[in-house]
């Protein structure tokens, strides 16, 4: 872990080759944490690992969490490593939920896709990308490039927190199955949801298995 | 730091030069298995600069089966699981095969995730233990170390100093525990189904020892936030010692077993090896990292227990092949015993659980005496104990690897959110990377050798 000074001189750094990449630092209880614009991720964790002297070459883990009601709502979470020094680095890019009332009209604005490339559309096509779309779900770049071994990590965190990857090679859901509708560990939904079929109660549920 | 971790490679585990089976396995192979279909060689030990034509390339590498035309044989996906019996659990693998070549390979997992993370948002800290134990079923200890580790650094409170070495002994127990029962299971995918026997022979001592000491078998829910929950019985050091002093005894036998049988070297040997860089790459850690050479163990470099302060060492391998993976987990067998009984004789004397009254439940003897201690016992029982907000990110070295811990605490008695990094979730894709190009033996193999626990990868 970077001592704060340290802590400081890397995000001085970091907004040194592009300004305002890194909106915050937080070094307490013996971590030391960059809160990043999640729009420029990228850049953030490629400087991190490719840069002499930092060279956190090691993700160790990437998850998401939902900070419900907070805004913005949801978090990303990189553990990054730098296994020589034994310096772990907490990378934290904040999502604001676009189809939450109050942030809804900047962020339509934020979806068309960069570069004028056609917009990735994980597991669909056709219709099946406009139905998704209209789900209106946060969205962050994928670090496959950088890290291979956020395939699976960012898979769980679109799974459970349907935050959306762009140019995640293959993004689909991976516990839950490819049919289920929702994003189970959102704050707002519910924990026992799920129906359970048993003789007393078989007259209230659809009777599909007959 | 990390320097002082590194072991010279002439200690390493394959005196591959000096050693009498290995120096006649290629006669042997010439005489008696001259088109052994279980011999083959890994895409890295190809030749370089051979065809483009990725079947071509596989074709010419193999003995034995260049007499097979290119493209003769289709191309066929099937189904590995998620009921077979070489999977370690419901894992299902859809597998692109030609004839017994496997061309690609794609892990589909999630046939047991029970929402474990989603549930432990409604659970109370100390209700969350019991839980998060469940995930990995085999490194239990492992599970409750993370995340009362977790906590205990969002509560800045410090464990004393018999229960670090308590927790220890239990870690590293539980580690020889996990180690057997893969190397158990192991052994009989490659078809020597006696080992299986004994491993587990070995494993029920130390299942004896546990419930001896926590009332359970398994998921005995003995660490606390603050210490461990009770002090070990009496008779437990008499045992444990026994077992310690027979343990290296029978690893000695397990690879007395397994490392001259020739079926076991021939599938082993130079199967499934990744390199290095691209281990690290794709985030694989534990005993899968240390066999391809990397000296990187949390215990030496995270050191929250006090590991530094016994004398062991980390195994490495050199090669990164099946039998590598399989020496070095010996090996840590072996030194999970000198730490364990290290920690046993010098276990200090003292309370086992911190005095914080405000999360460690009281002494049972002064509910009846104290007003005090039962109010403290009211509030813990029923709320239980608020952690400041903040959100932290712990790891521990478990078998499989690094298992880390993440817990956002809202200030509540609640966790806001409970993530568990497992290894084998991790460690799984490079599962694709050991297998393209290989057999479908091979990929059982590779599959042993990877040690998945399914209850952690789905959780």
């Amino acid at each position: 872990m970077p001592d704060a000074p340290g802590l400081e001189l890397i995000a001085q750094e970091i907004n040194g080759a592009r300004e305002g990449t890194v909106v915050e630092t937080s070094h307490e209880r013996g971590a030391a944490t960059l809160i990043v614009d999640s729009e420029r991720i990228l850049d953030a964790l490629r400087w991190l690992r490719d840069t002499p002297g930092q060279e956190y070459g090691f993700l160790a883990s990437l998850h998401a969490a939902d900070y419900l009601p907070a805004q913005p709502r949801f978090a990303l979470h990189y553990e990054l490593l730098n296994m020589p020094r034994v310096e772990r680095l907490h990378v934290k890019a904040l999502l604001e939920d676009p189809a939450s009332p109050s942030t809804a009209p900047s962020s339509t604005a934020k979806r068309v896709a960069p570069g004028g490339a056609p917009s990735h559309d994980p597991g669909v096509s056709g219709d099946g990308a406009d139905a998704l779309a209209t789900l209106n779900l946060p969205e962050i770049d994928s670090c496959v490039e950088l890290f291979p071994t956020a395939e699976f990590q960012e898979r769980e965190a679109y799974d459970f927190f349907g935050i959306r990857f762009r140019g995640h090679p293959d993004l689909r859901r991976i516990l839950m199955p490819e049919d289920y509708v929702g994003w189970p560990q959102r704050r707002d939904f519910p924990l026992g949801g799920e129906p359970v079929l048993f003789t007393q109660n078989e007259v209230e549920l659809p009777r599909w298995y007959e | 730091m990390a320097d002082e971790t590194r072991i010279p490679t002439e200690q390493g585990l394959r005196p591959e030069d000096e050693d009498p089976v290995l120096a006649d396995l290629p006669e042997a192979e010439a005489a008696r298995h001259g088109a052994d279909p279980t011999r083959v060689a890994t895409p890295s030990a190809s030749p370089p600069g051979t065809p483009d034509d990725e079947r071509a390339r596989v074709s010419a590498t193999r003995d034995g089966w260049e007499d097979v035309p290119v493209g003769e044989e289709q191309v066929m996906t099937i189904n590995m699981g998620p009921h077979h019996p070489a999977t370690h659990g419901v894992l299902r693998l859809v597998v692109t095969l030609e004839g017994e070549r496997v061309l690609d390979l794609k892990p589909v997992v999630g046939y047991v995730h029970t929402g474990i993370e989603k549930n432990c948002e409604d659970k109370s800290y100390w209700k969350v233990i019991p839980f998060v134990e469940r995930m990995d079923y085999l490194s239990y200890f492992f599970q409750m170390q993370a995340f009362c580790g977790c906590v205990e650094r969002l509560l800045e409170i410090e464990i004393p100093e018999r229960a670090k070495y308590l927790r220890v002994i239990f870690l590293e127990l539980n580690r020889i525990h996990s180690h057997l029962v893969w190397l158990g299971t192991s052994a009989m995918d490659l078809g020597a189904i006696s080992v299986f026997w004994y491993c587990f022979r070995e494993r029920d001592r130390v299942l004896d020892l546990f419930e001896l000491a926590t009332g359970q078998r398994m998921h005995t829910r003995y660490f606390q936030v603050g210490g461990v929950f009770e002090d070990i019985p009496v008779g437990f050091a008499e045992k444990l010692r026994a077992f310690c002093e027979e343990m290296p005894g029978r690893v000695d036998q397990y690879q007395d077993l397994l490392d001259r049988n020739e079926i076991f070297l021939h599938r082993t040997k130079g199967i499934g090896v990744v390199p290095r860089d691209r281990l690290l790459e794709l985030g694989v850690t534990g005993p899968l990292l240390r066999a391809a050479g990397e000296p990187w163990d949390l215990r030496k470099v995270e050191d929250e227990l006090g590991y530094t302060g016994f004398d062991w060492q980390v195994p490495i391998g050199s090669v990164g092949d099946g039998y590598d993976r399989f020496r070095v987990r010996l090996e840590e067998m072996r030194e999970s015993v000198k730490i364990a009984s290290q920690a046993l004789e010098g276990l200090p004397e003292g309370p086992w659980i911190a005095d914080e009254r405000k999360v460690v439940l009281p002494p049972r003897d002064e509910l009846s005496t104290s007003m005090e201690a039962l109010i403290h016992h009211f509030k813990l029982v029923t709320e239980g104990f608020r952690v400041p907000s903040g959100e932290l990110y712990c790891p521990v070295e478990s078998p499989r690897g690094e298992l880390g811990c993440f817990v956002v605490a809202d200030g509540s008695a609640k966790p806001a959110r409970v993530h568990f990094r497992d290894p084998s979730f991790v460690n799984l894709q490079a599962l694709r990377e050991m297998c393209v190009g290989g057999l479908i033996a091979d990929l059982i193999q590779n599959l042993a050798m990877l040690d998945p626990i399914l209850g952690g990868i789905d959780r």
